[in-house]
């Protein structure tokens, strides 16, 4: 990006503190590459926390293991840093893509900011950083979307995405506990207005919100590839083409794992898996180059040609 | 013969020198008194732990190395007196203080692996296989607070793990390999070797082989320097020693 779009960006765009966590940065790099370019078609700005670490990428349930909500902490006062040295004004919300790293800083947020005990341990273990005042808001770029307005979203819209057929499909991550919780945990509707605006026809399937079998997928990929065939399965007959997600493990499991589908269901038809900001960037009319189809395992390309989306 | 002065040498065999040999005890005004593993020595104040402890009678063979502050093989624990705090250090540059809590901390038997560089992937998941514990960072920057050298060391295992090369290696390049890190990992990973496989990994796929190398080592090939070379191996003793004390030198910065 050239330095005189970037002082644009500082006199009226949105910029905003943002999480990308390990995955982003190496087997989700096309959900990176491509939401950064979306959020930027629509006047944000999303800049990297410096000096950011994992987010803990579990987050813990045990009452006494504080140890293992430091990183997301540590994150937080990442924000603050970015307040004071001016890298953001007055911007309190942090946005995370990878569902994972949302609920993981999320919900330590919450446990941290509720209670007082827990905040002084964690902020006296880390005596080198500043302490964390607990003001920070962890929020998905679904999130986002939704407060800057879904209006704007269509508005962003160049090549509207007409006659493609997508299921969205939300996994446990940004719906569960309710707390966490980006939407309706039980009827969710954040990915099909963004679908929408796009201009795709969104296909509801009542498999949107069954787990993809999470990190099963290490030690046990034939139960993965059960759940990845229910799931693309049921979007298939009720008329998808692709599926729409903002998690790269739910990608991994549904996408990669088709391998392994196809090798025990012989009919089966391959359906490729989108992040939701790809899609976004494709209706956008954004360099095409972000679009990063190559850490896809379902190869696209085919789908996007039938419908005449792509550029060459 | 004529008598060779050579300043490099002189300087190391007189830091290797006790700095309190050939003086009297008497002469000497200050005095502490510390604690080297659980027993109380008095020693003449203002030595470093490493001189405080050859004072008291220690004698070191391994553990010790240049003396200097570069080498990381005297890396040390210890407790000042009336804090709760461990702290770590190069014995041969952090002083010794009254009532200080020593240990002696020879070397940290972490586990190594091995390697084929030219056979591996340019990417984190290389780091991951050989050194899986990475991934169990907590972030609780342990490490950094243990680092002599004041080097980020969470900052590079974080870019460890996701594949920040560039990063890695810079953060890590003044590294000493003093494995204080590891020894105070609550994840037992052990910091220095994932950033020396990191920065074999970056200096091979990331930087590239520089133009002016392979320049040389075709000069080299091409039997350049094969008459100075057989010159010099031509040469007495005397005469070597006599070329080396008198060759070029940087400057000292």
């Amino acid at each position: 990006m050239s330095d005189a779009k970037d002082f644009a960006f500082t006199l009226t765009g949105l910029r905003i503190p943002y999480f990308p966590g390990c995955t982003l940065k190496t087997t989700a790099q096309n959900f990176e590459s491509s939401a950064v370019a979306a959020a930027r078609a629509l006047g944000i700005e999303l800049v990297e926390l410096p000096r950011w670490n994992c987010c803990g990428t579990v987050f813990s349930l045990a009452a006494d293991d504080l140890i293992h909500h430091v990183a997301s902490i540590r994150n937080l006062i990442r924000v603050q840093e970015m307040n004071r040295q001016g890298l953001v004004d007055g911007e309190n919300r942090m946005v995370t893509l990878c569902s994972m790293c949302y609920n993981t800083m999320k919900r330590a947020n919450l446990r941290v900011r509720q209670n007082a005990e827990d905040i002084k341990k964690i902020n006296d273990l880390m005596y080198r950083e500043e302490d964390y005042q607990g003001n920070v808001r962890v929020i998905h770029f679904l999130e986002l979307l939704r407060e800057i307005g879904m209006g704007k979203v269509k508005r962003a819209v160049k090549k509207d995405l007409a006659g493609l057929k997508v299921a969205p499909y939300y996994g446990c991550m940004i719906l569960r506990p309710k707390e966490a919780s980006i939407d309706d945990p039980e009827a969710p509707t954040v990915l099909g207005e963004v679908l929408r605006a796009l201009g795709t026809d969104v296909v509801v399937t009542p498999y949107n919100k069954v787990c993809c079998g999470s990190y099963q997928t290490v030690h046990d990929k034939d139960a993965v590839a059960g759940l990845a065939y229910d799931i693309l399965g049921h979007a298939r007959k009720s008329g998808a083409e692709a599926i729409a997600t903002t998690c790269p493990l739910c990608a991994f499991n549904l996408d990669n794992r088709q391998k392994e589908v196809a090798e025990k269901h012989p009919d089966f038809e391959h359906m490729p898996v989108f992040y939701i900001t790809q899609l976004m960037a494709l209706a956008f009319g954004v360099d095409q180059g972000v679009l990063r189809f190559d850490q896809n395992y379902v190869d696209p390309v085919p789908l996007l040609k039938k419908h005449s989306l792509l550029d060459k | 013969m004529e008598e060779i002065k050579n300043p490099v040498m002189d300087i190391i065999a007189e830091a290797n020198r006790s700095a309190t040999s050939g003086i009297d005890a008497k002469d000497i005004k200050d005095w502490i008194t510390i604690s080297i593993m659980g027993r109380a020595y008095k020693v003449p104040a203002d030595l470093t732990i490493l001189a405080a402890m050859e004072y008291a009678g220690y004698k070191f063979v391994r553990g010790v190395g240049c003396r200097q502050g570069f080498c990381g093989a005297c890396a040390t624990v210890f407790r000042k007196k009336g804090e709760y705090k461990l702290q770590t250090g190069m014995a041969c540059g952090t002083r010794a203080e009254d009532g200080m809590h020593l240990a002696q901390i020879p070397f940290t038997p972490a586990e190594k692996a091995s390697y084929d560089l030219t056979k591996e992937p340019y990417s984190a998941s290389v780091l991951i296989k050989y050194y899986p514990e990475v991934a169990r960072c907590v972030s609780c920057n342990t490490c950094t607070k243990a680092c002599p050298q004041d080097l980020e060391v969470m900052d590079y295992v974080q870019a460890a793990l996701r594949g920040d090369f560039e990063l890695l290696a810079t953060d890590s390049f003044d590294c000493i390999q003093c494995g204080l890190c590891a020894l105070r990992c609550p994840s037992e990973i052990v910091q220095y070797h994932v950033a020396q496989l990191g920065r074999r990994l970056y200096g091979y796929y990331g930087l590239g082989v520089p133009e002016h190398l392979k320049k040389r080592v075709e000069e080299i090939e091409k039997g350049r320097y094969a008459k100075a070379l057989d010159t010099v191996i031509a040469f007495s003793n005397d005469e070597l020693r006599k070329q080396y004390v008198g060759r070029d030198i940087e400057p000292e910065q």
